[in-house]
């Protein structure tokens, strides 16, 4: 599902964050990257969402070799990933149930065929009574749980999480995990970056850890 | 309000309207608010005001001039001067029976000595005498419509009985008509071009605000595999009704102007300004066709609003991942 081979980054002059990354991610598996902070979690992450180009190496994303795609491919292929950001990234004007929604709206879905799975999920992340609630007076957990509910709500094939869990208390971390587990289950690949040993301890998963821009894989 | 709807719970979305509760997937993806709705319309309004004021004036004159043409350039005057040891009745019967036997001439009609007194009684009054003033006699012939005369054998044939007669077809005087009419219509359409390149400017200035404010649901959209087409059509769709917006009030306050200026020209007719616009032209009223010219002129406008706004808009895309 995605390959990378001898991949490089860059921002600008800078000095190379991420060296040789060599690692294949299968399809239905479920890995949690990490490492310290600034090891390049988060730009490792934008790689697989297509936000970055590498600056070396070849990327290879569900068959299709990154580089040679145009804006319209790139988009195509988002469709097919669910992305949690640290920073949510909620629209403000638009209720919790909306912003939840919003992939089905993106491809042109009728409201009423997807009315029913987007209100089941908000109830299961414990949205239920704030679904027509704006992010702005929404609590940082929620808002945290409205933007998983998002990225998986169109089941995507590949799930990217950055610090899911890191607003949340112990029980409300636990429930998401599940969740993550339970849409693998389903088929998702799924590929949580995060710090939290406690999380990854819960789980028996592929570690993927980078250090000094050099990643390391414990199976 | 009901009792029921006392229950339901009001969603504020983004400050625009209040929404119950159930109606789901009402909120704009780019709200309306986010753009800088009314300094744009009234930008379009007042660009869309100008053309039409421009255009109306150059049809105004156009007509007029094409009229002023027609009825000019279906005559010919022949102007029969005194001369000493000449009569000058006898040379003006001999020049409109010259003219009579031209063959394409429907009609010719002398001025009597009283009627040539008439023409010059603005500049010179009236109770003048005019038996001991040089006037000279004029004869209006009209030429049938699309007959080519020579007018040198006419001239000629004329000058062989009334030797002080001079013939003119105004042709200088309707080139000059025809240099004026054009030279107007040219700083009509280069007023317009100028209108059109100010609007395309100030819609793409507001139209990178309007992305810039909304940087942020451009990059959600993305995240959730929106396409650069899709995000600008969000946008398109408010662009194109701010234009169509903009476009009708500015249109439609300047027909609306024209509507009413046969009237006000009407207050103003016998003062000397009056006349000399009504001279200028005509009525000072548009035609239907007029009208249509405007209206679609607006549409035009409306049209250049959003192409400008679309092509910024995937301009803009381009740099946002």
């Amino acid at each position: 599902m995605v390959r990378f081979e001898n991949v490089g980054l860059r921002y600008g002059l800078g000095p190379e964050i991420l060296r040789d990354l060599n690692f294949l991610v299968p399809a239905h598996s479920f890995q949690f990257l990490t490492g310290p902070s600034g090891a390049g979690k988060t730009s490792l992450l934008k790689l697989l969402f297509l936000s970055l180009r590498p600056t070396r190496g070849l990327v290879n994303l569900f068959g299709h070799d990154v580089s040679l795609l145009g804006k319209d491919d790139i988009a195509n292929l988002r469709k097919r990933i669910g992305i949690v950001l640290q920073d949510f990234r909620l629209l403000d004007h638009m209720t919790t149930y909306e912003n939840v929604a919003l992939p089905f709206r993106v491809i042109g879905r009728d409201e009423s065929s997807y009315r029913k799975e987007v209100i089941d999920l908000l109830k299961w992340v414990g949205l239920g009574e704030r679904m027509d609630s704006l992010p702005p007076i929404l609590s940082g957990g929620e808002k945290q749980r409205a933007a998983i509910a998002r990225a998986v709500i169109s089941r995507p094939q590949l799930l990217l999480a950055d610090e899911p869990t890191g607003n949340v208390d112990p029980t409300l971390g636990r429930r998401l995990l599940r969740l993550f587990i339970e849409l693998n289950k389903s088929g998702t690949a799924v590929i949580i970056a995060t710090h939290d040993v406690t999380l990854m301890d819960q789980y028996d998963a592929r570690r993927l850890v980078l250090h000094q821009g050099r990643l390391h894989i414990y199976e | 309000m009901s009792r029921a709807d006392e229950h339901v719970p009001m969603v504020d979305l983004a400050g625009e309207r209040l929404l119950p509760a159930r109606a789901r997937n009402l909120s704009p993806i780019v709200p309306r608010a986010s753009i800088a709705t009314r300094a744009l319309v009234a930008v379009v309004a007042i660009m869309t005001f100008l053309a039409s004021i421009t255009t109306g004036m150059v049809l105004l004159v156009s007509s007029s001039a094409a009229e002023w043409q027609s009825e000019v350039g279906s005559e010919i005057t022949i102007q029969v001067r005194p001369q000493a040891g000449r009569d000058l009745e006898t040379d003006a019967a001999a020049a409109a029976g010259a003219m009579r036997a031209q063959a394409g001439i429907v009609e010719v009609k002398p001025f009597t000595k009283d009627e040539s007194a008439k023409l010059l009684e603005p500049w010179l009054g009236t109770g003048l005498s005019f038996d001991d003033l040089p006037v000279p006699r004029v004869i209006i012939a009209r030429v049938q419509p699309g007959t080519a005369l020579d007018l040198t054998e006419l001239r000629k044939r004329v000058a062989q009985v009334a030797p002080n007669a001079s013939v003119d077809d105004h042709r200088a005087w309707i080139e000059r008509m025809r240099s004026m009419s054009g030279a107007t219509l040219l700083a009509g359409v280069g007023i317009l071009i100028l209108v059109i390149i100010a609007t395309i400017i100030s819609v793409s200035f507001a139209t990178r605000g309007a992305m810039a404010a909304n940087r942020p649901i451009v990059e959600v959209l993305h995240f959730v595999g929106a396409g650069d087409r899709y995000i600008a059509d969000r946008f398109f769709k408010h662009f194109l009704l701010l234009g169509l917006e903009g476009g009708v009030i500015g249109g439609g306050v300047a027909m609306l102007g024209f509507g009413f200026s046969e009237s006000i020209a009407g207050w103003f007719s016998g003062t000397p300004v009056g006349d000399q616009f009504a001279a200028l032209l005509g009525t000072f009223s548009l035609r239907p066709s007029g009208y249509l010219v405007l209206a679609a002129q607006a549409v035009l406008i409306a049209a250049v609003t959003a192409w400008a706004s679309r092509r910024t808009l995937f301009a803009t895309l381009d740099d946002i991942e």
